[in-house]
């Protein structure tokens, strides 16, 4: 086979857990990219060894999906997010070319400490519906489907799954560094899946078209030769199920779920100004499960993404979100049954379509002229919001476009891997910073509190959902 | 795409509208062979007393997941999806398969009625990652709910055999087994209980092996396990002397193996030809009973079918027995020949499109009608019908009554008054 030349060589490299160990490997192996390292707010890079060498830096689960989808040459991430990718689309055109020679944690499955599910024997026995939350949807499915668990749901969620055990999830598939970080957040775990080592993987038609030769052999004194022996749960010495009791938390009749991340400082100064306290909430580190002063508030800190649904399913009463987020939620669920009560003003973002400012459209209008006349085929569109995304490109008449799921700096992805970004934004400067511009304004959000419409009705909550919406709604600027 | 001067640079041309992969399209002549099918299974199940049902296409996963009955791989092609109401984390499905939708509808809108027999032309659809298989699949079913054990199993293969009469095939094979007993012989392995399950979960998926090596491993010990897999038998006879050997079987296999021998008898008695091959087994392991395939002269299977016992109990129903059978369609379909002449229509044309020469076309066409035959009309395209209709009736003149009647069979031509023309191809 006669391969082509490596014109230009492209190269996902990831963010968070693996960028330290990453960045060490490819410096000793000579491929160094001078801006990769903690800390640094590039996304796009260049090899200091390797004229045509480039790459991008990518949220890992972003990592598996661009590779197969030929958007990059190779790519480094956890194992994890390619066994993720591969448990749904296992025809996928990612080829796991080596794992290298450093690790981070396990995959495990978990159940709350106070479950009764302590073994997966108990959970084979079990004839009720088994909840699993889960960053990991797809192998969760694969999971439980080994598992033969006979009736299961699975609840995609965006992050701190494991703050919903025990009574919005009855398991989770989760990472962790090991059982001790695990059982110090209240979780027992019933199975270490697998080890999360970082594997180097390619795109098939790359591989079969490309010469990487050079880039693999630089790498190839950092694969790991050999098996790994596959390792049951393990005790360790002196690891403690954190003790918080349970029952205060599950005895209180309504149910709050307050963000985290970002919207979290104006968020507790919200509470704060509406009287409502919240011992433990505006502390530095983030405590999942707290207490409301009042003796029938009970409270969970999770990500406001997960929410709507959340809120829908019945596990909470209400939750502050964003009115993006709700949004996104009701375009999935028309029939939902959340409803919003009270703007509370903070957290304004608008959500725009943008894309490069090379592209001579300016209006939705004229990028549907531009596809007609042969530009952009198919449309490749970036964004957080599938839905909301989806939903404007039908409402505005596109006729062939994809929607690629990213999770988080979806800016970085244009004009190479998508054509179309739909994102929030605060400013627009991130957008323009990175040669990008608005071509219209979906949606305008704030944050805002969201209630579950049979907690409305439900008499014995009524009154106090509605004495909550008071106190936020009088607190809003 | 652009340039720096924003003109959009052309690329090569975009097929916008593809069906999607694994989907097929079923044009004209494929749906001339499906009828023909549907029609010989309708007519057939008809004469044997059965009544028809459609179940929907989208059931609940937890309908297939609940019964134990799905191998994990099986689990893992499965097309799911959260309804747009499927907030609570409740995936539906688009069915994989009709037996168990049937037993539902069963249990849900019929139980306790015995007998009852019910048929259904329905499509499923599995995931296939390898290219080579349909994932949308057709198929004709039917389902016996409630019948005596060995007569009903007998009743599927005698409507299986009348079916395939109806429609013409000669030498399909009958491949039968036991899935009892085959469940008996893999406990008589002695595995422990994860090995015993994923073997079972291998040969569900099709692969034989692992079975194999593991009965090869003790066929000193246990004699009367290789025969079953190795030797083809064509009569209760074979059985029998398997019988005769394993006298230090468990009583699982023997008990398996006595109703085995008993339809068995009851087909030869019948005048019924089969082969008794253990691995003739299809992937759902919800049969308990008689299992039976169907296999072309190519070696292809397009049927199949047996006993599943305990499904009705298992969805909340009555403890009631039940057996069934499908035949697949688009393999059947491929082994049709030619599709004759388009639906015994009659082509009505005209070589030029004045409005009164059409209106005398359309007039004819309505007259041909009236009298219970189809009629296409062509409009200066009637060379297009030529080869795909036997008559064609040619109005060449706006003012005289008289048309031009050709029998393509023959390619006998006759000049006469479009009622003429009508009684002869009425006749």
């Amino acid at each position: 086979m006669e391969f082509t030349s490596p014109v230009d060589v492209r190269v996902a490299l990831p963010k968070g857990r693996f960028l330290g160990p990453t960045s060490a490997m490819l410096q000793s192996s000579g491929v160094s990219f001078d801006d990769y390292s903690p800390g640094t707010r590039h996304y796009r890079i260049r090899s200091s060894a390797y004229e045509y060498l480039s790459a991008k830096i990518l949220q890992e689960r972003d990592i598996s999906i661009h590779v197969s989808t030929g958007n990059y040459d190779l790519g480094i991430c956890g194992i994890d997010w390619v066994r993720e990718l591969k448990a749904r689309y296992p025809t996928a055109a990612l080829v796991e070319i080596s794992p290298l020679d450093y690790r981070e944690g396990a995959v495990f499955l978990a159940a709350s400490a106070h479950s009764n599910l302590r073994s997966l024997d108990a959970l084979a026995a079990s004839s009720g519906t088994v909840r699993i939350a889960s960053e990991y949807p797809n192998l969760a499915t694969r999971l439980a489907a080994e598992l033969r668990l006979r009736r299961f749901r699975i609840y995609p969620v965006w992050g701190a799954a494991e703050a919903y055990p025990p009574e919005s999830a009855d398991l989770v598939l989760i990472w962790a560094r090991n059982e001790r970080d695990l059982m110090s957040q209240g979780l027992m775990p019933l199975k270490r899946l697998f080890d999360v080592e970082a594997v180097l993987v390619g795109n098939r038609e790359s591989l079969s078209q490309k010469d990487l030769s050079e880039v693999l052999l630089c790498v190839s004194g950092h694969f790991r030769l050999g098996g790994v022996q596959p390792r049951g749960v393990r005790s360790p010495e002196g690891g403690q199920i954190s003790a918080e009791p349970l029952t205060p938390w599950q005895s209180r009749d309504i149910r709050l779920a307050l963000p985290d991340g970002h919207q979290k400082t104006p968020a507790v100064e919200l509470l704060e100004r509406a009287g409502l306290h919240v011992p433990g909430y505006a502390g530095r580190t983030v405590e999942r499960r707290l207490l409301g002063d009042q003796k029938w508030l009970a409270v969970k800190v999770i990500r406001p993404q997960d929410m709507p649904m959340q809120v829908a399913c019945g596990h909470f009463d209400l939750a502050v979100t964003g009115q993006d987020w709700l949004m996104e939620h009701q375009c999935c669920f028309p029939a939902s049954p959340v409803t919003e009560l009270v703007d509370l003003g903070f957290g304004k973002v608008r959500v725009v379509a943008a894309l490069s400012q090379k592209v001579p459209v300016t209006s939705t209008g004229e990028l549907r002229d531009y596809v007609a006349r042969g530009g952009f085929r198919p449309l490749r569109v970036a964004s957080e919001y599938t839905n909301l995304a989806d939903k404007y490109l039908r409402d505005n008449h596109f006729v062939c476009y994809k929607v690629m799921p990213t999770w988080g700096a979806s800016e970085a992805f244009l004009s190479d891997d998508a054509d179309v970004l739909i994102d929030n934004t605060q400013t627009g400067k991130t957008l323009v910073d990175n040669g990008l511009k608005i071509i219209e304004v979906i949606l305008r959000s704030s944050a805002c509190l969201i209630a579950n419409a049979d907690s409305l009705n439900d008499p014995s909550k009524k009154g106090r959902i509605e004495e909550i919406a008071a106190q936020l709604k009088g607190a809003v600027h | 795409m652009y340039n720096t001067t924003g003109s959009i640079m052309t690329t090569e041309p975009f097929l916008i509208h593809q069906k999607c992969r694994g989907m097929r399209d079923l044009l004209p002549d494929d749906m001339v062979r499906f009828r023909r099918i549907e029609d010989a299974f309708r007519h057939g199940c008809a004469a044997f007393g059965y009544e028809e049902v459609k179940p929907p296409t989208i059931e609940y996963l937890q309908l297939f997941t609940a019964l134990g009955t799905l191998t994990p791989s099986m689990v893992g092609r499965i097309y799911s999806f959260l309804d747009w109401d499927g907030w609570t984390g409740e995936r539906v499905v688009l069915r994989p398969d009709s037996t168990i939708p049937v037993a539902r509808l069963y249990v849900e809108g019929l139980a306790p009625r015995v007998p009852t027999r019910l048929f259904y032309v329905t499509n499923s659809f599995v995931f296939d990652e390898t290219g080579s298989r349909q994932r949308e699949r057709w198929q004709c079913g039917a389902e016996f709910i409630g019948g005596t054990p060995v007569a009903s199993d007998v009743e599927m293969v005698l409507l299986t055999q009348d079916i395939i009469a109806r429609l013409g095939f000669d030498g399909m094979r009958f491949q039968i087994c036991h899935a009892g007993l085959l469940k008996a012989l893999i406990d008589e392995l002695g595995l422990g209980a994860d090995a015993k399950q994923s073997l079972v979960d291998t040969v569900l998926d099709g692969n034989w092996s692992g079975l194999t090596d593991a009965v090869s491993r003790i066929s000193d010990e246990k004699h009367y396990l290789a025969p079953l897999l190795d030797l083809k038998g064509g009569s209760a006879g074979f059985l029998s002397n398997i019988r005769a050997l394993s006298s230090s079987a468990g009583e699982a296999f023997r008990n398996a193996l006595d109703q085995f021998i008993e339809v068995a008898t009851l087909l030869d008695e019948l005048e019924c030809r089969y082969e008794i091959d253990i691995t003739a087994v299809r992937s759902f392991e919800y049969y308990t009973g008689l299992c039976f395939q169907l296999v072309s002269v190519t070696g292809e299977k397009v049927g199949g079918g047996g006993r599943y016992d305990d499904l009705v109990p298992m969805m909340g129903g009555p403890d009631i027995a039940a057996c069934g059978f499908a035949l697949y369609m688009d393999q059947l379909m491929r082994l049709l020949s030619e599709a004759p002449y388009t639906a015994d229509c009659v082509a009505v044309v005209c070589e030029e499109g004045s409005p009164s020469i059409v209106c005398r076309t359309l007039s004819a066409a309505k007259a041909v009608r009236a009298v219970g035959r189809n009629a296409a009309v062509g409009i200066r395209r009637g060379v297009e019908f030529s080869g795909k209709y036997r008559w064609i009736i040619r109005v060449t003149s706006a003012e005289q009554d008289m048309v031009e009647l050709i029998d393509s069979e023959t390619n006998d031509r006759m000049v006469c008054s479009v009622v003429e023309a009508v009684d002869r191809v009425q006749s």
